[in-house]
């Protein structure tokens, strides 16, 4: 499965008497794409604004082919619309739900949450498929680092998204662990073979994932020469 | 029995909890509505409105009354036009003593569900976009169910205060026993009148209906979040 990703946006963002400038521009054929830079570089704005979550001043976005924004024919999909997951940096899992519940979360349109019992085909998958069945029943906060990724994961794939988006994925981890749930992440990736897009400052996960690498630098984007 | 229920005392209790629970309704529904929109909305004059909307907290209440009169009195804005297109007179109704106590009320709810509002992750609602929910169902899903106990404190004490309610009930809706006389009013026209007895009764009443309440609120909303 090839996907293009195509963005070309501008933004302008101001904090009290700060004013950042994001400027980026790429395109990418590859289904493993990692953009890495320093913290404060706009690495999370520019995902956030392919989740559909920042709206960019100018410029356009497509994945796939599909038009997801373009400022000048006034076009900006909804974060609903968009059909990609994205797993945040601290997992952002629902305090108040059990796993079962948040992995059931998007399966689940309208103004109810799926119940504490919900018993759904793919929920029974991913509980099975990341070994979460023996905490389907447990709150995020009950649960370890590697657990709770698990299901943010889980969570973010269930309702079989277009793209995969990746905050950080590993920072909130042990060392140890961190090794661990690259393989799983990796292994998945090519098992799944959804596009992602992975944004970080560590150079292990550059190495580990970076088929296309971009380097972000107060804001703008660059090619990063593979070593 | 029958004639004990019929007392003046709890004939006044009664309307009292009725405007109460109305004006309760009205203040829950308005103040979550404007809490949310203050606390996740970015937009020009917003604290000018937060401002605004507290003022019923702060000002005399025969201001507010006064107020209210301009408003739905018989010459009044809205109330010549509900006279002219639907015959309805607010004044001296347990409508307009609703309508005054929810007013006050009002922005104990606001101030309670902004404040809950505000302590809600966002990124757990963006989460939730992401996942496909709609505007709605996210607040319905996520935000509500983890400010609830902010709300629910903040509508206790504005039940509270819609009891206790006086001056503005008292400019709008006057004090017709049986039918706009709550118990606040009652215990003044009581003193007023030298009727001890029928005073201390309702002062008793008035006084239980308000711990009960409080205790209530510290009841249902103590601190066990399953977060963190």
């Amino acid at each position: 499965m090839t996907m293009v990703i195509n963005v070309d946006i501008r933004k302008t963002l101001r904090s009290g008497d700060r004013v950042f400038e994001l400027d980026a521009r790429f395109e990418s054929a590859s289904t493993r794409v990692v953009i890495c830079g320093q913290s404060g570089a706009g690495k999370s704005q520019l995902l956030k604004a392919v989740a559909g979550l920042m709206t960019p001043d100018q410029g356009r976005i497509a994945l796939g082919g599909r038009c997801l924004f373009d400022a000048a024919a006034g076009i900006d999909v909804t974060p609903q619309q968009r059909r990609v997951a994205y797993l945040f940096q601290d997992y952002a899992l629902f305090p108040h739900l059990n796993v079962r519940q948040n992995i059931a979360f998007g399966l689940q349109r309208g103004w109810r949450n799926p119940l504490a019992r919900a018993d759904v085909e793919a929920v029974r998958y991913w509980l099975a498929a990341f070994e979460l069945d023996h905490v389907a029943q447990q709150l995020p906060h009950q649960l370890s680092g590697g657990q709770r990724q698990r299901v943010a994961l889980a969570r973010a794939l269930a309702p079989q998204p277009g793209a995969l988006l990746l905050d950080e994925p590993f920072a909130a981890l042990d060392p140890g662990l961190r090794e661990r749930m690259r393989a799983e992440l990796d292994a998945l990736q090519r098992r799944l073979a959804i596009p992602m897009i992975l944004i970080t400052h560590d150079p292990e996960d550059v190495s580990a994932f970076g088929e296309h690498v971009l380097r972000m630098n107060q804001g703008r984007l660059e090619e990063h020469a593979h070593e | 029995m029958d004639s004990f229920f019929n007392e003046p005392a709890w004939i006044a209790l009664r309307l009292s909890l009725k405007v109460a629970c109305w004006a309760t309704l009205l203040a829950l529904v308005a103040g979550t509505g404007f809490g949310y929109l203050l606390a996740r909305k970015r937009f020009f004059g917003r604290e000018l409105l937060d401002a605004m909307l507290t003022l019923p907290m702060v000002m005399p209440p025969t201001v507010l009354g006064y107020y209210l009169l301009v408003l739905i009195g018989r010459e009044g804005v809205v109330g010549a036009w509900l006279q002219h297109h639907f015959g309805i007179n607010l004044i001296f109704t347990w409508q307009a003593a609703v309508i005054a106590a929810a007013v006050v009320a009002f922005p104990l709810v606001l101030k309670g569900a902004r404040a809950a509002f505000e302590t809600v992750d966002m990124q757990l609602e963006q989460a939730a976009m992401v996942l496909g929910v709609s505007p709605f169902g996210v607040f319905l899903r996520v935000t509500l169910p983890l400010a609830w106990r902010g709300v629910l404190g903040g509508t206790l004490l504005a039940f509270a205060r819609s009891m206790g309610e006086f001056g503005a009930t008292l400019m709008v809706a006057g004090s017709i026993p049986g039918k706009t006389q709550t118990l606040s009013i009652a215990v003044y026209e009581a003193v007023q009148a030298g009727q001890d007895d029928t005073a201390n009764l309702l002062v008793i009443i008035t006084s239980v209906v308000c711990v009960t309440v409080l205790v209530a609120a510290n009841k249902l909303t103590p601190n066990r979040n399953p977060q963190r």
